[in-house]
């Protein structure tokens, strides 16, 4: 990108709004991982505002490696049937906060690079969010990943909590809480991937 | 007091004035909203108000790639949404086509384009839309499409209606057409609205204002083009959608 191929300017955001839901959420959508696999997990949790009142009209993405630790290549996140164990786990799900703002999918474990703790990456969309917000779902079962994890690392120790789901030691298969605050004293990070510096040089 | 359109013109005029005046003494040209926009009074309590935490350095690979989609995925019927109820919708019937590109012009093939809009009369199909507007009983509002290997995509669709919100008083959205799109990155996201030309409503509007920028806002509205007329059926619109992105994926196809 150097050797003055001009750069396009880019579309500009706009808020998903409030009338996504004929659109946007798909049948299966939080299913990633069927119900009958053994190595199912559950995550889930609630969106909230500045206030702490719960978002109703939120979409949340989830998009992660597969257990073997890289990102899957298999189509079909949109016609998934339930109960099918045999399809190919595509790394991708969509789901939409209920009236309390709470959303839940059913996933597989993420496989990890060394020196990197398993996470999910997360993209938030909802009325009044002019740009979306990207953040990343932390499992909490290895310590010693999560503290040699750069970006954790890289936080004091109130924020980097809030990118690390709970263990709910509850029913038979695992459960992870995280909850998501769009604004607040638990604000949640929020990640930027874009180096603008780089960026202006294509003016 | 509920703020009239006038209050929020002024409140819009003096963000893109604070704006040019940063421009003109140097400061960088910014193409996306800010998340935090007062004259859309929704952005008040959902925005972060601490810093975004930069990964440009060492994104996961996961974060570079994108989730894929097939032909399992779409049907080519998604991309009609006069056909989806067994009937024509009221309305302009339209076409929207366009090609979707990365910022270094080269077209995102085999991507997910999903589309929702109101009907002809401005009222959604969503059970918590209270316009008293009609609701068509053959036209929903959703489509979708994969991109071809040029990066275009094509919707038939009717011309969406204004619709009143609640954001001040008197408060209309311009006509537009939600736009979702993925590219080969996840970090490529982008959710959007398309407007069309010439549409008084443009001016007033505060989603489509937080695009201070008047080259970026322009962008978001799309261009009659005669030529994609088809005579005794549908009006052309041409819209093509550019991806921001992570310099790291540039780097890494550009090799
Ligand atoms: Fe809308």
């Amino acid at each position: 990108m150097t050797g003055g191929s001009a750069a396009l300017p880019p579309t500009p955001s706009q808020t998903i709004g409030p009338f996504f839901g004929h659109a946007l959420p798909f049948a299966g959508g939080g299913d990633l991982a069927p119900a009958a696999h053994p190595g199912a997990v559950t995550v889930h949790g609630r969106v909230h505002d500045g206030a702490g009142a719960p978002v109703p009209d939120a979409i949340v993405e989830l998009w992660q490696n597969g257990p073997e630790g890289r990102p899957p290549r298999a189509p079909g996140s949109l016609a998934r049937r339930d109960g099918d164990l045999a399809q190919e786990f595509t790394g991708f799900g969509r789901v939409a906060t209920d009236a309390e703002g709470r959303w839940s999918a059913r996933t597989l474990r993420p496989g990890a690079r060394a020196g990197r703790a398993p996470q999910v990456s997360v993209c938030v969309f909802a009325r009044g969010l002019l740009h979306h917000l990207f953040t990343r779902l932390y499992f909490p079962d290895d310590p010693a990943a999560l503290a040699a994890d750069p970006l954790l690392a890289s936080l004091d120790p109130a924020r980097r909590a809030t990118l690390v789901a709970t263990a709910e030691p509850l029913g038979p298969a695992p459960r992870y809480r995280f909850d998501i605050h769009l604004q607040g004293e638990k604000e949640t990070v929020f990640l930027d991937f874009r180096d603008f510096r780089d960026f202006r040089d294509f003016r | 007091m509920t703020p009239t359109q006038r209050d929020i013109d002024l409140e819009m005029a003096a963000h893109r004035a604070a704006y040019e005046r940063g421009r003109a003494s140097g400061g960088p040209a910014v193409d996306h909203p800010p998340r935090d926009y007062p004259p859309y009074r929704s952005s008040a309590l959902r925005h972060p108000t601490r810093p975004l935490v930069a990964v440009a350095g060492d994104p996961e690979a996961v974060e570079l790639h994108g989730p894929v989609f097939g032909h399992t995925d779409v049907s080519p019927l998604d991309a009609d949404l006069t056909g989806q109820h067994g009937g024509e919708p009221q309305g302009a019937r339209i076409t929207v086509t366009g090609r979707l590109l990365d910022r270094a012009g080269r077209p995102v093939a085999g991507q997910l384009v999903e589309i929702w809009q109101a009907n002809a009369a401005g009222r959604y199909a969503h059970r918590l839309d209270r316009h008293p507007a009609p609701l068509d009983p053959h036209f929903t509002g959703a489509g979708r499409a994969l991109t071809g290997p040029d990066g275009s995509y094509h919707f038939t669709t009717v011309q969406p209606g204004a619709y009143p919100w609640r954001n001040h008083d008197n408060a209309w959205r311009p006509a537009h057409i939600h736009f979702s799109v993925f590219g080969t990155a996840f970090t490529q996201r982008l959710v959007t609205q398309m407007y069309f030309p010439g549409d008084p409503l443009l001016a007033h509007d505060p989603v489509l204002r937080s695009v201070v920028d008047d080259d970026a806002r322009r962008r978001l509205v799309a261009t009659y083009d005669h030529a994609l007329s088809r005579p005794e059926w549908s009006l052309g619109y041409r819209w093509d959608i550019v991806l921001d992105g992570p310099r790291a994926t540039w780097a890494e196809e550009g090799r």
